[in-house]
């Protein structure tokens, strides 16, 4: 039995940095563990169940009322709505069901086939910005920017009522941004085309009219619009909004912006601000205002026959994205067969030299030549208003023209000849 | 077959002999177990033999008997127990016999081979007449039988537990101990033997110190002979008094005040082994009293299940001064000797102790010698003065240190680069370093370091860098708390303006010719991460220059080819260190977006650097590029997809890794963080992973603090794939209920208590992913059947009173996820349970907002559950 060996570790560290490595890895793990299980239930709780197209794949009708009744208690005193909580919560997380769920939530503008009455009274006109069409959202310190198809693009300070962790502590938790935006890249500027909350406060259920009044007072007084800095990584700029008079609309048709223009947005002064597809929303473009008229394919080149991508239903239906869907066509079970194809897939198809045919202004026939899945990352099928738009592009396109004479149709005319004569 | 010549052959310095010999023994090992057993008891009995052969005899019986590892080591042991009975006991009689031989190592290899096999018997009641034909045997034989007689008692007391002798024969082991130590035992080597028999036996003793007089005799036993003459028998019994002092805390109030005259004339005078030992029951007195204190600290109503007698506070007037002489014994060169270990050094460690048992007290006491001793021109006194000093930065209040710091801070920066001597300046450093470890951080409220020093404390630090590799190894490791110190420093960092200078010099550090000495280079790359950990978005762009600097001396480990095994050994280590710097370089970009975002230009290189660090190694993977992976797979999201096909042969061969449970561990974590990144395109590799992890948890080799991180990892792969996790359910699910019903109920000490609860929430854990992977699919309905044992664990737990927060957090999520995600299916089911009552309310009103906020959500999911 030898002696025992009795050495104590001598000018040594507690800790050796190899244990502090493996300790704040397992730290780390265990965070980001929280935060998925964390992201698990915020989804389940409070998100999914406010969603009304739950997916098929729910067992039991979710009870949205016990929801909305905890959500509205929590919010109370902060006047919050209980659809801007969860868009603020659900913009830090991760996972394939927020990023479909954030493909919901922006108003997507129909394609404008044909001229809306009532053009000059009723409607905006802005340049669209070209770049990245994202959700903005500031809140607890932190900026994070959403794209379309629901990915993050930045997490960011800004300026944004609390976007950023400053020392003055203006981080609280009650105040937040939602903003609708388009990042362009060549300024690296997030121009706002909408917003959707500010500083606490909803705006959803405001008219797009007090939506914008809103925006031009309130943004540049929050320095957002400034250069960027330490706290504010990107620049914000106001896109401006003209009243869709002829003025409005030559001017944004033909006035020099600090972006790329891409189309021209018009907005139904009236409309709230509504998930999805909507009419009271339109877009319209030329090869005036912008370079991407006609829809290039993946290698960016204008294919010689429109594509569209249509879903397939369980009747073997194709239909458009719209609520209630278009029906384009019908595939035969054998080609679902031999292709592989299940419900819910969305495909893609070229137009052959049959074209659309309509009768009486409705679809009546599609000549569809099927060219194979759609890429994974497309959520939705393309739009009717979309694939109406493009055709007409081909054939005969809706000229600037043609808007700019609306304005003096004799529906307009009329109106302003009342006008006239009421003070006469 | 003739034993013996084998035996010999198998000790030739012929390869080929020994080869043949070795083969020979392993078949009729094969062969014959029993024979070949009791020809080697017989050889070893056999006093004609030669003793070389008697000895490889006793070896290889004892080998046959026990293993490290713990599969083979049982293997053993149910081998030999279900061997005829008629052989087991001649081998026996032939080993007791052995015990008497003249020949003395013949003896003392006997007496381990009756402690192994005691070992194995005694815990099943077998040879009940061991103990008394041993203790006969004390009384009556010559010298060398009772010395190998003693022996065999202090190895036997080694290898059982207490618990399986009888108190009766405890005490006859004691007293025949005991007596053989005495003054009255003429023969030194039996006292020896006796002595260091106590040494084992102090653990059965736990009766016998508790009664007054038995307790007076040991103690007086073991005090004289401390006075011997002999310093073997000096040393062994101040190695029980070391023992008592952490076994007998709480008995030794009387006989503290003899102890420490004992111990200060053997650090005064003694022979130096001896007075390390007497030291070392100070430092071990101090240990006890820090962890006594520490629960007082942490208990408000003051209790501890052993008071605190504050020995070293009532013994401190004398224990200083003593502690202080030592410091003065220094070694040439010690600190170039990374083994050495002598009075000087450990007297300074019992010093640092001693300030932390009693903080404050110890400042009046040191700063005298300190003052004295300082500014002296022998290099020792000022050495020892400034070992004081460092010693003593850690118990005591800052405002009690404060001022003296303050003072003291610019001698230390001017004598670290101008004192002659290299000892002073490695202590110097050191001594900084602890100042900076102890004194300067956002916890400590007047800053000594401000913006009047800070450029010359860096300045003076990266300047000793370019010392000798002991002092720059100290350099870099007050540099490291330095930057540690401003770990929370806020946006802006006083580190700023010298980063790019600190990390210059670090890196030319680890190029040094001599960084391999006095782990100079490691103390280097891991000042390097603390800096880039502690560092501030203002230095994020230098970060991330760093990325291919280090990616490229990774890259320079590469190239070697055809290396000696001990050039491998230092490749490995060094790619080890790399890793690691690349760890945290990714983990500190990859935490804010558009850091990370930039970052990840480097990606496929690193990732790439990586697979050929793994592909040095044949047969195991090198931890640290896992961990590293693990950051960059959490970085790089969804896209790390592109490198599985290369990586999976390696994560599962981490998987496999049972040897290096350690590898085995962050492995685990590292599939999470890959799940976590994948999500649903792992499901490729799920198969494998999960296949592998079952099988390691079916395994009695995997070490057991593996489990429960691979339970936790069902849970990540689960919340990942979905439904997807319903081909791996029904394995998943029956290897945690198997666990769960281990787990509900805890015995045993506060190791297996915290041990269970690790375990408990591995388990939560995976159920928590796995009912939140299958939410929101049409395949919930397969988990319907699990929630009755999943509840009744909850419950069961709940029952036990004994969970720590983190379980009852887990525990209290996973009954909101099963509500959640049965909804009515188990609605009256969870109504019933006792855990959405009782369990939910205590955890709804608990002050941990975690456990709080948990509470509230299953609340939420339980009244929808329950409404539908």
């Amino acid at each position: 039995m030898a002696p025992h060996d009795l050495r104590r570790p001598f000018k040594r560290a507690a800790i050796s940095d190899q244990q502090k490595r493996r300790e704040l890895s397992l730290l780390r793990q265990a965070q980001n563990r929280r935060d998925a299980q964390q992201q698990a239930r915020c989804l389940a709780s409070s998100i999914l169940s406010l969603q009304s197209p739950v997916p098929e794949s729910e067992p039991e009708p979710e009870q949205p009322d016990i929801e909305l009744e905890t959500a509205t208690e929590a919010e109370q005193e902060s006047g919050a709505s209980s659809k801007d909580l969860d868009v603020r919560r659900a913009s830090k997380l991760r996972r394939p069901q927020v990023r479909k769920w954030f493909a919901r939530q922006l108003m997507l503008p129909e394609w404008m086939i044909d001229v809306p009455d009532r053009l000059s009274q009723d409607w905006y006109v802005l340049a669209r910005p070209s770049g990245k069409r994202c959700f903005v959202v500031s809140s607890n310190g932190t900026t994070v920017s959403r794209q379309r198809n629901g990915s993050i693009l930045h997490h960011f300070p800004s300026a944004l009522p609390a976007g950023a962790k400053t020392r003055d502590g203006s981080g609280s938790a009650q105040s937040y941004c939602i903003l609708d935006c388009i990042f362009h890249e060549l300024d690296q500027t997030y121009y706002v085309i909408d917003v959707v909350c500010w500083n606490g406060y909803s705006l959803y259920d405001c008219t797009a009219e007090f939506r914008f009044y809103w925006l031009n007072s309130k943004l540049e007084e929050s320095g957002a619009c400034s250069p960027p800095s330490y706290y504010h990584k990107y620049r914000f700029s106001a896109v401006p909004v003209y009243n869709c008079d002829q003025d409005g609309l030559y001017t944004a048709y033909t006035g020099a912006v600090p972006y790329v223009k891409d189309g021209l947005l018009f907005y139904n002064k009236h409309a709230h601000y509504q998930t999805g597809n909507t009419p009271l929303v339109l877009v319209w473009k030329d090869e005036n205002c912008s370079q991407y008229v006609i829809d290039t394919d993946s290698k960016g080149e204008i294919p010689s026959q429109q594509q569209v991508v249509l879903e397939l239903q369980d009747n073997r239906q194709l239909v458009t994205s719209d609520d209630p869907p278009v029906v384009f066509g019908c595939l035969d079970a054998d080609m679902i067969q031999q292709s592989g194809l299940d419900s819910g897939n969305l495909l893609r198809f070229a137009f052959s030299d049959g074209g659309l045919s309509f009768s009486d202004g409705k679809l009546e026939k599609a000549d569809l030549n099927y060219l194979g899945k759609s890429n994974r990352a497309r959520a939705f099928a393309d739009s009717y208003s979309k694939v109406l738009f493009q055709y007409t592009v081909r054939h005969s396109p809706l000229k600037i023209d043609d808007l700019l004479a609306s304005i003096n149709s004799p529906d307009d005319q009329e109106n302003k000849s009342c006008d006239i004569e009421m003070a006469g | 077959m003739e034993v013996t010549q084998v035996l010999l052959n198998a000790q030739s310095i012929d390869g080929s002999v020994r080869k043949n010999a070795e083969e020979n023994l392993k078949q009729f090992q094969e062969q014959n177990l029993p024979g070949f057993l009791l020809s080697l008891s017989g050889e070893l009995a056999n006093e004609e033999k030669p003793v070389e052969t008697r000895k490889l005899a006793g070896l290889i019986l004892k080998n046959a008997l026990d293993a490290k590892e713990q599969h083979r080591k049982y293997e053993l042991v149910q081998r030999w127990l279900s061997l005829d009975a008629n052989a087991k006991s001649q081998i026996k009689a032939c080993l007791l016999k052995t015990l008497s031989s003249p020949v003395s190592d013949a003896g003392s290899t006997a007496s381990q081979v009756i402690a192994k096999v005691a070992g194995i018997e005694l815990p099943q009641k077998q040879w009940p007449e061991l103990i008394g034909s041993l203790l006969s045997n004390v009384h009556q034989l010559p010298a060398h039988a009772k010395q190998a007689t003693l022996e065999t008692l202090g190895y036997l007391c080694e290898e059982v537990s207490p618990d399986v002798i009888d108190q009766d024969q405890v005490n006859k082991i004691l007293t025949a101990v005991v007596q053989g130590m005495s003054g009255s035992e003429g023969n030194a080597d039996v006292r020896l033997a006796a002595t260091r028999a106590l040494y084992n036996a102090l653990g059965f003793a736990q009766a016998n110190f508790s009664n007054d007089m038995e307790r007076d005799y040991i103690m007086r036993v073991v005090c004289e002979a401390t006075l011997t003459p002999d310093v073997r028998i000096r040393q062994a019994a101040f190695e029980c008094l070391v023992s008592i002092s952490s076994t007998y805390y709480e008995k030794l109030a009387p006989y503290i005040q003899d102890i420490f005259n004992i111990t200060a004339k053997a650090v005064k005078e003694d022979e130096e082994p001896v007075a390390l030992q007497a030291i070392e029951f100070w430092s071990s007195i101090c240990d006890e009293e820090i962890d006594i204190l520490e629960e007082y600290a942490g208990d408000l109503t003051g209790d501890s299940e052993v008071p605190c007698f504050y020995f070293i506070k009532q013994a401190l007037p004398a224990l200083v001064p003593m502690l202080l002489e030592t410091l003065l014994k220094q070694e040439e060169d010690q600190d170039q000797d990374e083994v050495a270990w002598n009075i000087a050094m450990a007297g300074g460690t019992c010093l640092g102790l001693v300030a932390r048992t009693v903080g404050d007290d110890i400042v009046p006491l040191v700063v005298p010698f300190i003052e004295e001793n300082i500014a002296k021109p022998d290099w020792r006194q000022r050495e020892a003065a400034t070992y004081a000093f460092g010693s003593i930065l850690e118990g005591p209040s800052p405002e009690k240190l404060i001022n003296l710091v303050n003072v003291a801070l610019s001698f230390m920066l001017s004598a670290l680069t101008k004192d002659p001597n290299s000892h002073v300046k490695d202590t110097t450093a050191w001594t900084l370093g602890r100042i900076f470890e102890f004194l300067h951080g956002s916890a400590v409220e007047a800053p000594i370091i401000t913006p009047a020093n800070c450029q010359q404390i860096v300045t003076v630090l990266l300047q000793s860098m370019k010392d000798t590799p002991n002092v720059a190894e100290k350099a870099c490791g007050a540099l490291y708390f330095l930057a540690q110190g401003y770990e929370d420093v806020g946006p802006s960092s006083p580190i700023t303006p010298f980063f790019q200078e600190i990390v210059q010099s670090l890196l030319t550090v680890t190029h040094r010719e001599d960084a391999g000495e006095s782990r100079l280079r490691t103390a280097a790359y891991e000042t390097l991460n603390e800096v880039v950990r502690c560092s501030t978005d203002e230095t994020a762009t230098l970060v991330l220059q760093l990325v291919p600097v280090i990616m490229l001396e990774l890259h320079n480990t590469l190239e070697g080819q055809k290396m000696s095994s001990d050039e491998r050994e230092k490749q490995s280590e060094l790619q080890g260190l790399l890793c690691g710097c690349l760890q945290v370089i990714i983990q500190k970009l990859g935490s804010s977006e558009s850091t990370k975002y930039v970052f990840m230009q480097y990606a496929d290189q690193i990732m790439g650097l990586f697979l050929r660090v793994f592909a040095c190694r044949s047969a195991t993977v090198h931890e640290e590029a896992m961990l590293a992976i693990g950051a960059l797979a959490y970085a790089t999201g969804p896209d790390f997809a592109k490198y599985m096909p290369e990586f999976y042969r390696y994560l599962e061969m981490g998987l496999q890794n049972f040897e290096e449970y350690q590898v085995c561990a962050v492995t685990v974590g590292v599939v999470g963080d890959i799940a976590r990144a994948l999500e649903e395109k792992i499901v490729p590799y799920c198969d494998g992973i999960m296949t592998q992890l079952l099988k390691n948890l079916s395994s009695n080799q995997l070490h057991r603090s593996v489990k429960p991180p691979i339970f936790s990892c069902f849970g990540d792969i689960a919340l990942a794939v979905g439904e997807y996790f319903e081909k791996y359910l029904m394995w998943a699910m029956s290897a945690l209920q198997s666990a769960a019903e281990l787990s509900t109920h805890t015995v045993g000490d506060d190791e297996l208590v915290e041990y269970t609860n690790t375990l408990r929430n591995g388990i939560l854990e995976a159920y928590s992913g796995i009912f939140q992977g299958f939410k929101n699919s049409p395949k919930t309905q397969l988990l319907v059947p699990y929630a009755p044992h999943i509840l009744q664990f909850l419950d069961g737990i709940y029952i036990e009173k004994d969970m720590d927060d983190v379980v009852m957090k887990t525990a209290i999520g996973v009954l909101g996820d099963l509500a959640d995600t049965l909804g009515s299916h188990a609605g009256s089911l969870i109504q019933q349970s006792l855990s959405s009552k009782d369990f939910l309310n205590e955890c709804l009103s608990s002050e941990d907002l975690m456990i709080k906020e948990s509470a509230e959500w299953a609340k939420l999911a339980i009244s929808r559950a329950i409404s539908v």
